[in-house]
């Protein structure tokens, strides 16, 4: 029992660091914008099939194809914001909400279009696991939760050490006040695409190593980045590691009790309770 | 040359009109104050010199130059600095962070200008590390002031810089606001305590419904019946 227990906190810890990497970009960019990003998740699932393309296609091993994938999900990003959300500044926060909901769609066509509907992997063959005491860990599971420390303590170092992650914290503190004190609203909010879409490329080339790249990826993780969000208090992006870890670890360890495919109901019960009885999220807020 | 000089300005938030035609000037190293009863438009007004209201009619012009036009970072650029009347310190940040985030548009080396602020406001000195969310209304309306003040500016706009404080703080600010008037900078100021204000001040505007009501130098409107009956409690 115990065994299995921990078994299932590993993978836990793992589908955190996953839903982290998606949901601090969703917190940066609801931060700065103050709108839900439903497109967040197909964004994930675009920078899983760019990297796709390098594997299949040019043998990259994934972890060499991972820093195109991620300047082409930035990119991505920055261009969307360009063409659709822009002209959307000082509309209603519903009107931008709706649009990234057809973005979103747009950008599952558009994959399953290219690399078309069926499932596919990064690598064939089955990993030779570690075992311990029963416990069994895959190597990608180590390079998934290395990878997601790796990132938050950049982003992190970014945030605090870098003129422009400051402005990126000034700006989600009090806008007016950024405004007026000379910050370039634009070219922050260019930066918080381009780190929101990078991340948003590792999480999905890690839920594609975790699992499988299929075009409703991005959009079936969706929930639980949301709710890794919100539980973190979202326009937070440091509540949003915590948020990811208990969403994580209550997804896994929820299947002890309950069928597996209830997975994703147990992350909105969470998001919902949260709304519920604390929408500020975990952490104090100053919102 | 005239510092700051509002002409005609009408505007508002993009419903009804909030100012009907406000003159207003600044000269150099003036002190000028604006006094008039709440929601009479003297925050919107500031504002609008920010480019932060939707202006109809009427232009801003700095050192004769029409700003009318310009985004806030725009115009912070040609020497303006605002301290709005609410909400203005970034909470979550740390007193050093504000300051940085107040000279974003600088790029040589701001450390000396940060030393200076930190001599002139001490107790800022002794809380960089602090939450600027944590401190105390006095304490932040010195971090928003500093903020301000690290560009340097030619002109400082402050949006009653003594509310919500205690006497002696608001003995102080009026103080330190004569201190950086003296160093060359000018100043336009909302208050509401009226009598300190105008005492301190070189000239004064009262308004009342978004239109000027009367403008003169600060000793002659504390001498004004009128003035004196609607401000400085009889
Ligand atoms: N952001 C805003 N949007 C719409 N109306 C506003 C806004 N801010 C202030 N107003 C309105 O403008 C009028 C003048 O307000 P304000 O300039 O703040 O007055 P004062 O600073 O003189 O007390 C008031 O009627 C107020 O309700
Ligand atoms: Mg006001």
């Amino acid at each position: 029992m115990v065994t299995e227990l921990l078994q299932l906190a590993i993978y836990g810890v793992v589908l955190g660091s996953i839903l982290t990497l998606g949901a601090i970009g969703v917190s940066l960019i609801y931060g700065i914008l103050r709108f839900a990003h439903f497109a967040h998740g197909d964004l994930m699932a675009l920078g899983a099939y760019f990297s796709l393309s390098l594997v299949a296609g040019l043998g990259f091993p994934v972890w060499a194809s991972a820093p195109f994938a991620i300047v082409g999900a930035a990119l991505a990003a920055i261009a969307i914001d360009q063409t659709v959300y822009r002209h959307l500044r000082k509309s209603p926060p519903i009107i931008l909400l709706i649009s990234s909901f057809g973005i979103a769609i747009a950008l599952r066509s558009v994959i399953q279009l290219v690399w078309g509907p069926r499932n596919q992997v990064y690598a064939s063959g089955i990993q030779i696991p570690w075992r311990f005491e029963g416990l069994v860990i895959k190597p990608d599971h180590v390079w998934i939760v290395l990878g997601a420390v790796v990132l938050v303590a950049a982003l992190h170092l970014f945030l605090t050490r870098t003129k422009m992650g400051k402005a990126m914290r000034a700006m989600s503190d009090n806008m007016d006040l950024a405004l007026v004190s000379g910050i370039p609203s634009e070219r922050v909010i260019m930066v918080t695409w381009a780190v929101g879409g990078g991340l948003a490329a590792v999480a999905g080339i890690f839920l594609g190593m975790d699992t499988r790249l299929h075009p409703v990826m991005g959009w079936s993780v969706l929930l639980p980045v949301f709710a890794a969000a919100i539980l973190g208090g979202i326009g937070r992006p440091y509540g949003a590691i915590a948020g990811g870890m208990v969403i994580g670890l209550a997804m896994e360890m929820s299947t002890v009790v309950i069928d597996p495919t209830y997975k994703p109901a147990v992350a909105f019960a969470l998001m919902v309770i949260m709304l519920v009885v604390r929408p500020q999220g975990l952490f104090k807020g100053n919102a | 040359m005239t510092l700051l000089s509002i002409e005609g300005l009408t505007g508002g938030y993009g419903g009804a009109d909030i100012l009907h035609g406000v003159d207003l000037r600044v000269e150099p190293g003036e002190i000028v104050v604006i006094i008039g009863p709440n929601g009479a438009g003297k925050s919107t007004l500031m504002k609008a010199a920010f480019g932060l209201v939707k202006i109809k009619e009427g232009a801003v012009l700095f050192e004769k130059r029409d700003i009318t036009p310009l985004r806030p970072d725009q115009i912070v650029r040609q020497g303006i600095s605002y301290v709005p009347q609410e909400r203005n310190v970034f909470p979550s940040m740390s007193v050093e962070e504000n300051l940085e985030m107040g000279a974003f548009i600088r790029t040589d080396d701001i450390r000396p200008q940060m030393e200076r602020i930190y001599s002139f406001f001490p107790r800022l000195a002794e809380r960089r590390t602090q939450i600027a969310g944590s401190m105390s209304g006095g304490e932040r309306q010195m971090l928003a002031m500093g903020r301000a003040l690290m560009l340097d500016p030619k002109l400082l706009l402050l949006d009653e810089p003594t509310a919500g404080l205690s006497p002696l703080f608001i003995d102080q600010t009026f103080e330190r606001i004569q201190k950086i008037n003296a160093a060359g900078i000018g100043i336009l100021m909302v208050e509401q305590n009226a009598k300190q204000a105008l005492a301190v001040c070189d000239r004064g505007y009262v308004l009342t419904m978004g239109r000027n009501r009367i403008d003169d130098t600060g000793a002659n409107l504390l001498a004004n019946k009128d003035v004196a009956e609607m401000f400085l409690g009889g």
